[in-house]
């Protein structure tokens, strides 16, 4: 067992890699002190690896595990024992699961480490922290109240540590002494369908591609690498697609927030109410459906979206709320995409590209301003 | 012995507090005069914290925060009345009233509706967002509860009163977002039981009683030839005032009186008459039973919840309990005999009307083998939240009533069985007859009264109690939640009562909202308060019960008809 375990994650400032950038060292040192406060006979603790990866257009913990399965496992193991943990789980997607789960158990072998597969009909809210408790438990699956946090009291009520594929990866390679400061960064370009001209199979043709590149690159410095910079006129949303922040091409400068994803929309190209109403109807169909806010200010935006003529106001009510009162990140992800899109793409897109009216532009950007 | 974490110091809207640590910020407001709204929260239960109306603004924090769910901590400041929160709490408010379709006008809780409430205080907007819910579904069990989907707003407390709470698991949520509906479990080994702990913690009505006072409001207005008798349950004198404003526990019995009177009954009549002819039947069998040594332990079956419960999942225990009807199916036999025969009324011509804090009652009077004579004693039966209803309806302030006296269905006296309303009750009052009867001629030892081992909040209560030269082992199984100890070693006790509510009768299904820890207390404390001032605490004691058993044991197989029942396999 890794004794300086701790410090060796402390030291080289591994951040995890699900999407919420919460420091490792700081994870695992919670679920530690956990154990101590208790006599060493009730120390139970276990440790899952969410490898369900629900988040639109992020595909680098399916590239992690199918390159690189070894060293995923080889952290996770470290974790399972630096913790004493009775159980460890990969849970995985179902097509993950297909794709991934044979080649990880054979792996495994007789190692404590269960492979399970995520629930097809969980959804997007299947792959949050407590909701994957929930279904390893056989309960709804939805999120937990906190506190108690899942450090304390998480799986079977007894402390429990989730980390992402790729934080588990970062962690083998710091064991092997190779650990290098890179992000994998999964980059999506979306064609609409009008510059197609007809509808391919899918709503939209989509070009995925897994990239690494250094933690502290900025987007621009990304696509330009990768030659991935477009040459028409565009704007991105990155840190997943649903819950990613949308920037347009002069905002590239910071390197990449949440989940490791860039997703290239055409500026004009792109229907705006399209776009919003895409992103709506996504958390509307993946609201668990526990909390006011979520469970029926998602529905009630997908539907005011749908009027020819929507009343902005009440769109942006809606979009507060999800953000000041929702039960857990999802909802408070909802109005993320929308008033981004507002704020920094919508006010360079010229009247007659938009394709609203000269009033709907004018409520759009009072209701839509700060 | 738990530690208390020491105080600590918190503002709440600029004003300092003092406050303890372990209860939630919601709570220390309360007790601080500051009433944050909230309708997903019952303490009866762990913190949901899924209405998002308990919102509240805490310094330092990027989010609002649910007081429900968020305990205090040092140095915390906390703002529950900035535009900032009022705009959140308004809105989800507004949500939830488009989940609800509004039937206020014929709800009976329409002057204690906190939603409602809400609406008019916070002046909700409630006409931007279509009522969504029109189609939804009414799950109706048996005639005594119903879940009217198209006034659910996703709160699940039934869930919790009826997983958490009674552990019987028959109400599941089926789907996810919007498509959430609360539905009976599918697994056919799993049935209602009628206890209407769902109704008693939903906040608007939508868990609720199948409900019968239509029917009443139409036979008050128009009888015809019928005479109308009401009968109210030991409960209701230390409950319904509450639903006048007045507190909890305070005894109204003869403003009950009067009340029924207004309303137009020609009679009304205590059920704690019938308590007493339960007792005095009940403690009978009791003894034959531990004479014969057949049947033991013996069992109550005065709630007809637990009946249900019983028939349903414990087929193979129903020979243990015991045959003695429940106490207004006694009282209401008498009514229809020997009180009908002594006033000479066709006892065909006689509505009797049960006013009950249960809704297992309502299916409980519908039983075929309570039939006297191809009659059933008891026509129909209200919960207290209905009962009060009619009051209001009528603008019968109960409150300011005179006080006025109940019939007896024999000659007039005191009757004793005022506890049967509290868990523990029926067992004390049954003790009190069973000591009388072990002891025959014993000054000393038939004298003892209280059974104090019976009483209290606890989940179970066991004692073995000493009655002359006989060891009674009893227990008492409050709500029915915590049958299962009791169920899986019977052969450790002689006698059990079971009350399916937690509480007993004063924690009913059909009981006032809100019903409480605090305020089941209340209600048990006020029964025991009137029992121990008593003028009559021994049913066996009980003049006129004496003088109708004595009646029925002339009548032949009306004895029978009027005093005992059988239970059916429900399985």
């Amino acid at each position: 067992m890794e004794k300086n375990i701790l410090q060796k994650i402390k030291k080289a400032g591994l951040i995890g890699r699900g999407g919420a950038c919460f420091p490792v060292w700081e994870k695992w040192s919670a679920v530690y002190n956990e154990l101590l406060k208790k006599p060493v006979k009730e120390r139970k603790c276990y440790v899952i690896c969410n490898a369900s990866e629900g988040e639109p257009d992020v595909k680098k913990d399916r590239h992690i595990l199918k390159k690189f399965p070894e060293t995923v496992l080889k952290g996770m193991m470290a974790a399972v024992d630096f913790l004493g943990a009775r159980q460890g789980y990969i849970y995985l997607n179902s097509q993950y699961y297909r794709e991934i789960a044979p080649r990880l158990e054979k792996i495994i072998g007789d190692y404590a480490i269960e492979v399970l597969e995520k629930p097809h009909k969980a959804g997007y809210i299947g792959g949050e922290e407590s909701a994957i408790l929930n279904a390893i438990e056989g309960k709804k699956i939805e999120p937990r109240l906190k506190p108690p946090f899942p450090f304390s009291k998480g799986l079977f009520g007894q402390p429990t540590l989730t980390n992402n594929v790729e934080t588990f990866y970062n962690v083998g390679r710091l064991l092997l002494a190779s650990y290098e400061p890179n992000r994998f960064i999964t980059i999506t370009e979306h064609f609409p369908k009008s510059y197609l001209g007809t509808v391919i199979r899918l709503k939209n043709f989509v070009k995925k591609e897994v990239f690494l590149f250094p933690e502290d690159w900025s987007v621009k410095k990304i696509l330009k690498a990768s030659g991935r910079w477009p040459l028409y006129k565009f704007f991105v949303q990155v840190g997943g697609g649903a819950s990613g922040i949308i920037l347009n091409s002069n905002q590239l400068n910071s390197p990449v927030q949440g989940s490791g994803s860039i997703s290239i929309f055409s500026l004009e190209r792109h229907d705006p109410i399209e776009l919003i109403r895409g992103w709506a109807n996504f958390f509307q169909m993946e609201s668990c459906g526990k909390c006011t806010p979520c469970r029926e200010g998602t529905y009630r935006l997908k539907l005011e979206l749908q009027n020819e003529n929507p009343n902005w106001e009440i769109a942006r009510e809606l979009l507060d709320n999800l953000s000041e009162a929702s039960f857990c990140g999802l909802g408070c992800a909802a109005p993320i995409a929308i008033t981004g899109y507002f704020k920094n793409v919508f006010p360079l897109i010229s009247g007659k590209d938009s394709g609203f009216s000269g009033e709907q532009v004018k409520a759009v950007c009072e209701c839509f301003s700060e | 012995m738990p530690i208390m974490n020491k105080l600590v110091n918190i503002k709440i809207n600029g004003k300092k507090i003092k406050c303890s640590p372990d209860i939630t910020i919601w709570q220390v407001a309360r007790d601080n005069g500051i009433e944050i709204p909230g309708l997903c929260g019952h303490p009866d239960f762990p913190p949901k914290a899924n209405c998002r109306v308990c919102v509240v603004e805490i310094k330092g924090r990027q989010k609002l925060a649910t007081s429900c769910s968020i305990k205090p901590e040092e140095g915390m400041s906390i703002t529950t009345d900035s535009p900032r929160v009022k705009k959140a709490r308004n809105f989800n408010l507004e949500l939830i009233f488009a989940e609800h379709i509004e039937k206020c006008p014929t709800c009976i809780r329409n002057t204690n509706c906190r939603l409602l409430n809400y609406a008019e205080k916070y002046k909700i907007e409630i006409a931007r967002f279509s009522d969504r819910k029109g189609k939804r579904k009414t799950y109706k069990f048996a005639n005594a509860v119903e879940i009217d989907g198209s006034q659910c707003v996703d709160c699940r407390n039934c869930v919790d009163a009826c997983s958490l709470l009674q552990k019987i698991n028959y109400l599941e949520i089926q789907g996810k977002g919007i498509n959430q509906e609360i539905v009976p479990a599918k697994n056919t080994y799993i049935d209602c039981i009628y206890c209407g702990q769902c109704a008693l913690h939903c906040p608007v009505a939508s868990a609720q009683e199948q409900t019968s006072w239509e029917e009443i409001d139409k036979l008050l207005a128009n009888r015809g030839d019928k005479i109308l008798v009401a009968m109210f349950a030991p409960s209701i004198r230390v409950s319904i005032g509450e639903e006048f404003g007045l507190p909890h526990g305070k005894v109204v019995t003869g403003q009950l009186v009067s009340a029924l009177k207004n309303l137009g009954f020609d009679y009304v009549f205590d059920v704690i008459f019938g308590a007493d002819m339960t007792t005095v039947v009940e403690a009978a069998e009791l003894i034959e039973r531990l004479s014969g040594k057949k049947n033991l332990p013996m069992i109550t079956s005065c709630c007809p919840g637990w009946v249900k419960y019983a028939e349903f999942y414990h087929p193979e225990i129903l020979p243990n309990l015991t045959t003695a009807r429940s106490p207004h199916v006694h009282l209401a036999g008498a009514i229809k005999t020997f009180w009908a025969q002594n006033q000479k009324i066709d006892p065909k011509k006689i509505v009797t009307v049960s006013i009950m804090p249960c809704t297992a009652k309502k299916f409980e009077s519908r039983r075929v083998e309570l039939k006297i004579n191809g009659l059933a004693p008891v026509d129909y039966v209200l919960t207290t939240r209905e009962f009060a209803w009619l009051l209001k309806r009528k603008k019968i302030e109960l409150g300011k009533l005179k006080p006025s006296e109940v019939s007896t269905p024999a000659s007039g006296g005191d009757s004793a069985g005022s506890i049967y309303g509290a868990s523990g009750g029926v067992m004390e009052s049954a003790l009190r007859t069973a000591a009388s009867l072990i002891c025959k001629g014993n000054k000393i030892c038939d004298n003892r009264l209280d059974f104090k081992e019976a009483r209290g909040m606890a989940g179970i209560k066991e004692a073995k109690v000493k009655i002359g030269n006989k060891n009674l082992r009893i227990a008492v199984v409050n709500g029915i939640g915590n049958i299962d100890p009791i169920i899986k070693r019977l052969n450790n006790y002689d006698y059990i009562e079971v009350m399916a509510c937690p509480g007993g009768c004063i924690g009913g299904g059909g009981q006032p909202i809100p019903t409480t820890p605090e305020i089941r207390k209340k209600r048990a404390d006020a029964l025991y308060g009137i029992d121990k001032n008593a003028p009559l605490r021994k049913a066996h004691e009980n003049k006129g019960v004496l003088e109708i058993l004595k009646w029925l044991k002339t009548q032949g197989k009306l004895n029978s008809q009027v005093l005992y029942t059988k239970y059916i396999k429900r399985s």
